[in-house]
Order: C-alpha cells, then structure tokens, then sequence
C-alpha cells in the first residue's frame, strides 16, 4: 500500500480500515466457518437456481438483440452473485433501486422474465412489473438513483418504518458526485440505506485504476462517516452475508453501509460493446476460473446438496421458463403510439391531449 | 386582510402546507434555523421540527434526487435551491427522473415534489445569482413550470403545486420578494395551475409576461392608456403547460401582441408563444408579433443589470410600434 503519510513528523488523529469477505474460494472449497443461513440448503439451493436462470436468461436475450428482436441488453455474466445475493437479503417491503445491470435482483424479487424483455424491448409497461410496487425501475443514467435512495430512506426513517433502501450501482458510478453526495446525506442522518458497488473492474473501457486511485471502493464511504466493506463479490454467500448484515444494521437505526462486491464482467459491457476491442482474452479466461456459478456448485456437489440429476432438471426447467417468458414477450402486441401520453402528468393538460389527438388523427389519416 | 410581501405569502403557504399535510417536507441549503436566505422557510423549523424542515448538505443534485426519492414514497417533498444560477446541477434528476417517473413507470411511481427557487435580475447580487432560464425547464415533457408576479398568486399557486400530484418547479421573482405587497388572507385556498390571468382588459394590444417583468408590463400599459391605447395584460403564471386559450382569445380579440420576459431572447420562452399565435391566430393578426427581452449575454453584474432588463420605455416603445403598423 503506498504511503499516505504526508510528514513523519505529524501526529496521526485517525486510522481506518477496510474488511475483506469470503467464504468460498474459486474451486468452492471453504475459507473460514460459514454463516448461520449456509446451513439451509433450500436457500442456498434457491440462490444457485436464481443465478442458474440469470445466465440462461441473459444468453436468450443476447440472442433476440442479435436477431433484432431485442434492444440493446446489458449482461450479468460474472457478476450473478452480486444482485441476486443482495435481493436475496431483503424483504419484500424494503425498497431496491437498482442498475440497469441489476437484472438478478428484479428476478429474486418477483419482477417476471418477460416483464425484463420488455423494458429492454422498449415497452414502459416493463417497468410497470409484478415486483414490489415500491421498487424503482432499472437506472440508466449511471448513479443518478443514489440521491433517490437518500430520499427514500430518509422518507421510511421520517416515518419510522422499519424498512431499507438497496441501491446498487457499478464501478464508474462511485466517479460521480451523486453517489458521494449520496452517501454523504445517508451518513449524516443515519439513513437506513445499504449501497452496493458492483466493481466489475470495468466500466465500458475504462479500468478501474482509471477511475480511482483509492486501493478500494469501500474505502469511499470513510469519507462518509460510515463503514465501508469489501467483498468477494464471485462468493454469493459472501455477498448474501454482507447485505444480510448491512441490512439488519440499517433496519436497526445504525444508519448506512457500502459493500464493495468484487466481481468481474465476464461478457461484453452490453450488446452494443466489444470488449476484446479494449481488454485481452488472457485476463478474461483467467477470471472464469473464479465465477460464481461454478463455485457454488462445486460447493454443494462437495456437501452432498448437490448432484448430476438435480442439474440436469434445472438446466431443463429453467429453458422452458426462459422459452416460455420470451414467447409471452414476443407474443405481446405493441402498445398504440399515442400511449405515449399516458401517464405523462396525473391529468393530462389540454395543450397535450391536443397533440394527442393530432398524432391520433395523423395515423387515421 | 392583512398585507403581506411576496416572500412573506411563500412562508405563509408553506407554513399552511405543512400543518394540513403531514407528507410535506421542505429541504435545502440553510432552510432551518436560518430561514432561508431569503426567509422564506423562516420560523418553519421550529413549528413542525427538524424532520421535516431539513437544512441539507450543500449538494444540489442531492436536494433534487433526494426530492425524487421521498416523492416516490409518498411525500411531498418541496425543495429549495438558493438562486436559480445554481440549478443546473439538478436539471439531471428533473429531465431523467423527476418529469418521467410517473410515465416510465406506467402510472406506477410518482412524482409530487416542488423545487422552488428565486429567478431573475435586479436585487444587485453577485453574478450567478440572477439567471432565468425558465425556457430550458419549460422544455422538459412531464414538468411544471409556475411562476406568480403578485404575493396573492405566490400563495395561491405554491399551494396548488404543493398539492399537484406531478413535479413542479417554481420560479420567484427575487425582485418582487420584498417590493411587491398586497392582501394575502392565509385561508389555504389554492390558485389553479395551468390558467392564465388576465389582469387588465384592453382591446388594442396583448402583453404578455411572467414573474417580476409584470411589474413593468403593467407600468407600461398604465401609461400606454394615458396615450389612448388599451393594453389588455396577460399574466402566464404557469408556462408547462401554459394556457394557449387565453393567449389566443386575446390576440383574436387586439390582433397585436408584445411579450416581455426578462430572459435572454434567443430560445426563450417569448418564441414559443410567438410560434402559437403565428400557427394558429396569423389570420387575426394586425401587426407582427414583438418580443421585449434581456439580451443575448451573460446577465451582467449590477452595474449594467438594469440596462438588460425590459424598462418600461423599452416596452412602451414595442407597443407604439405594434399599434402603429399597418
Ligand atoms: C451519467 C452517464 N454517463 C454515461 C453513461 C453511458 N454509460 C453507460 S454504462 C457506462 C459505464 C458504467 O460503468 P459502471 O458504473 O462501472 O457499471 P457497469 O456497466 O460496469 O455495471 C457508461 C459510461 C450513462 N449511462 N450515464
């Protein structure tokens, strides 16, 4: 670690630290003594089978946008243990604000795979979806939904609602103001808020050492007020264990944390991106080694949770749930142009319902 | 009735929100134990506490999103940015969020926040303090834009926008915040949004303004009558969405129209409403629509400020003009 020390001649008022999580290393073996929930294999199956459909669920899109059926699409390959491991630690009322990459959480929290199709088939009725009512939809512009999260979490602390906000965002967003003006509101109030930083290393092209120059990302909540932690962000039982205890904190009044989840994109920013173009195969394959859906698996293969039929009848339940959900979404009949309009304001002001009927009368014309 | 000053019938709105409205909640840079730079906010912190009257870090992004954020819960969030020169960090969270969560969700997020923020020249404040740039909000789909010219209407409409289940930014004329006075009875009865007001009838011209230029815009038609020409003035009020049918109905009625706004001509909201009448009244039209303006620069620091700004003169001498063509 390089040195921060600006004189040796100068007291030092404060030291800081930064944790690091995991529990299960790359061939799924194990590091240090589990959490409590480890020991349920229901859930930890739950969470294998969610990342499981994740993936099976991005390479059907990638292959409606190929086939221009789809718009551009944002992959989770590499980093399912991320989202789905934070969704799995929250309740149904707490409120998530999530990435446009976020699609494991949407999916752990009721939001149907066709409903996702949608969105990023670019029809707004996908954000009108059978998740939460409460949760936002995906986020584009990036960490722009970190101040909504301070809003929202000072709206349950106001009421005394003993409810969360999880607000996810990646790597390049921690550059921006409103993810540190964020946080800094969040740790001045105590809000009960967790914020996760999905470090995926990249951010379209641009590496991580080209974004900061801080060791790590949790370290950015020190300047906050509050702690910051890394974790293994391949290790979905890590991840699950930090959001779980972050949220458990935050639901007791001991205000926010970040959560570093160190992870890596293992696929192409989105559809529209090449990643070769800026990074090399080496580092890829090396990185594959440490994906999370392999490691959980050799994880409950080793403790017996696990085996070559129960594999075999997920790979094929999980097909036909994409299958279908992507039928029902190419199924769905576009919605006519002048709904446009709806829900635009509450009522919509006459000015507009004229352009309204202008567009309606334009196309019977 | 008791007289009140403009920013004296905000606090007085404000105040009456708050105690018929659990969900309102105000925020910004010093709108606590100070008041409010220019005290609007004064006195709200110790009526309804520290909650829900909230002196913010200094972050307006933040303040913005933050209102975005409650909103969507369920409050009633009325932010306060401290002169409008400093609003363009929020213009991200209105374009991207704020004006579109109601739509990109289908009805199933909403937006009910105020942003207020004073606007315009003419109070000598330091550069960066006397902007308006209404026209770049009047720009955005699913916003509202509202701005009173009269302590009367300042009450009325801030509590309509309080009220209004969309997000509305609402601009006050910094120039009329002590100077301007009238009756203001505190009986928590909201103007309608959206409605022009008509504040003086007259059948050989239109004026058209909004917030501290109506304050010229009437001096101007007073003397314009003491020449023999009837100026009928049209207060905007609110321009997102603003009221096409008393514009046009005028404009049939004089067939001559001046607008006057304070703002930099090019792109302003005067163009806008000069498009209308041009597409849909030409017919009725006895002379080419004029527009008085600031000018195309920087609002410049006091010394000059009163040389950019509309003078009565300027206007006078629009609408001589306008009459006059034939
Ligand atoms: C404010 C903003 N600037 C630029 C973009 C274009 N853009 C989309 S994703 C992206 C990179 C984001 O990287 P990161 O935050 O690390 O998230 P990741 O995509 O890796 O999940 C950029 C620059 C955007 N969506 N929003």
């Amino acid at each position: 670690m390089a040195s921060r020390r600006v004189s040796q001649d100068l007291p030092v008022i404060a030291r800081f630290e930064v944790l690091r999580r995991n529990y299960l290393a790359p061939d799924g073996s194990i590091q240090r003594p589990l959490p409590a929930f480890a020991s349920d294999a229901k859930l930890l199956i739950a969470l294998y089978r969610s990342m499981v459909l994740l993936r099976l669920f991005d390479r059907k899109a990638v292959a409606l946008q190929r086939t221009g059926r789809l718009g551009t699409y944002a992959v989770s390959l590499g980093q399912e243990a991320v989202s789905v491991g934070v969704a799995s630690a929250m309740r149904e009322e707490d409120v998530l604000l999530p990435s446009y990459r976020d699609n494991g959480a949407l999916l752990w929290r009721g939001v149907k795979l066709e409903e996702i199709l949608l969105f990023w088939g670019g029809d707004e009725r996908g954000n009108r979806f059978s998740g939460p009512i409460h949760d936002f939809p995906f986020c584009v512009p990036v960490g722009s939904q970190a101040p909504h999260a301070a809003g929202v979490a000072y709206a349950l602390k106001l009421r005394k609602e003993p409810r969360v906000a999880v607000c996810l965002f990646g790597d390049g967003a921690t550059s921006k103001g409103d993810v540190y003006e964020a946080m800094n509101f969040a740790g001045v109030h105590k809000l009960p808020l967790v914020f996760v930083v999905a470090n995926n290393q990249w951010a379209i092209s641009v590496p991580l050492r080209l974004q900061t120059a801080c060791e790590t990302l949790a370290q950015k909540a020190i300047a906050a007020g509050f702690a910051g932690e890394q974790v293994d962000g391949s290790d979905v039982v890590a991840m699950r264990a930090a959001a779980e205890e972050a949220i458990v904190a935050a639901r007791e009044g001991n205000g926010p944390r970040l959560i570093e989840a160190v992870t890596y994109r293992l696929g192409d920013h989105t559809t529209s991106d090449d990643a070769a173009r800026y990074r090399l195969a080496e580092e890829v394959q090396a990185r594959w080694k440490e994906e999370p859906i392999a490691r959980l698996r050799a994880y409950l293969v080793a403790q017996k949770m696990w085996g070559k039929a129960q594999e075999e009848q997920l790979a094929a339940d999980c097909h036909e749930h994409v299958e279908a959900a992507a039928e029902r979404y190419l199924a769905t009949a576009p919605r006519e142009p002048e709904t446009m309009f709806d829900h635009l304001y509450a009522d919509l002001p006459e000015v507009y319902a004229a352009q309204r009927r202008e567009l309606v009368g334009e196309r019977d014309a | 009735m008791p007289e009140a000053t403009l920013v004296e019938a905000i606090n007085l709105a404000l105040g009456r929100a708050m105690q018929d409205d659990p969900d309102v909640v105000v925020l910004g840079e010093d709108v606590g134990v100070n008041g409010g730079v220019f005290r609007a906010t004064a006195g709200l912190q110790k009526r309804f506490g520290a909650e829900r009257v909230l002196d913010t870090p200094l972050a307006e992004l933040l303040i913005s999103g933050l209102c975005v954020g409650m909103a969507a819960q369920g409050l009633k969030p009325v932010g306060e940015i401290q002169f409008m020169g400093f609003i363009y960090p929020c213009i991200d969270q209105l374009v991207n969020h704020a004006s579109r969560l109601r739509n990109r969700t289908q009805g199933r997020l909403t937006c009910p926040m105020v942003l207020r923020t004073p606007h315009g020249a003419g109070i000598r404040a330091p550069e960066h303090h006397s902007e308006s740039t209404e026209a770049m909000l009047a720009h955005i789909p699913g916003l509202r834009v509202v701005m009173p010219s009269s302590p009367e209407r300042a009450y009325g409409l801030l509590l309509a926008a309080i009220r209004d289940p969309d997000p509305v930014v609402f601009l006050e004329p910094t120039r009329l915040y002590r100077s301007a006075k009238g009756e203001v009875e505190d009986n928590g009865e909201a103007l309608p949004l959206d409605v022009a007001f008509v504040l003086r009838e007259g059948r050989d011209l239109t004026l058209i303004s909004w917030g501290a230029m109506l304050k010229e815009t009437m001096a101007a038609a007073d003397a314009l009558a003491s020449e023999g020409i009837a100026a009928e003035v049209i207060d905007l009020a609110t321009l997102k969405p603003y009221d096409e049918d008393t514009v046009l109905g005028s404009v049939a009625k004089t067939g001559r129209c001046v607008i006057v706004h304070e703002a930099a001509r090019t792109g302003g909201f005067g163009a806008e409403i000069a498009a209308t009448i041009a597409e849909r009244r030409l017919s009725s039209l006895l002379a080419p629509v004029t527009r008085v303006t600031g000018y195309d620069t920087v609002v410049p620091m006091a010394r000059l400020e009163q040389y950019y700004m509309p003078s009565v003169e300027r206007i006078m001498t629009a609408a001589r003009k306008v009459c006059q063509f034939s």
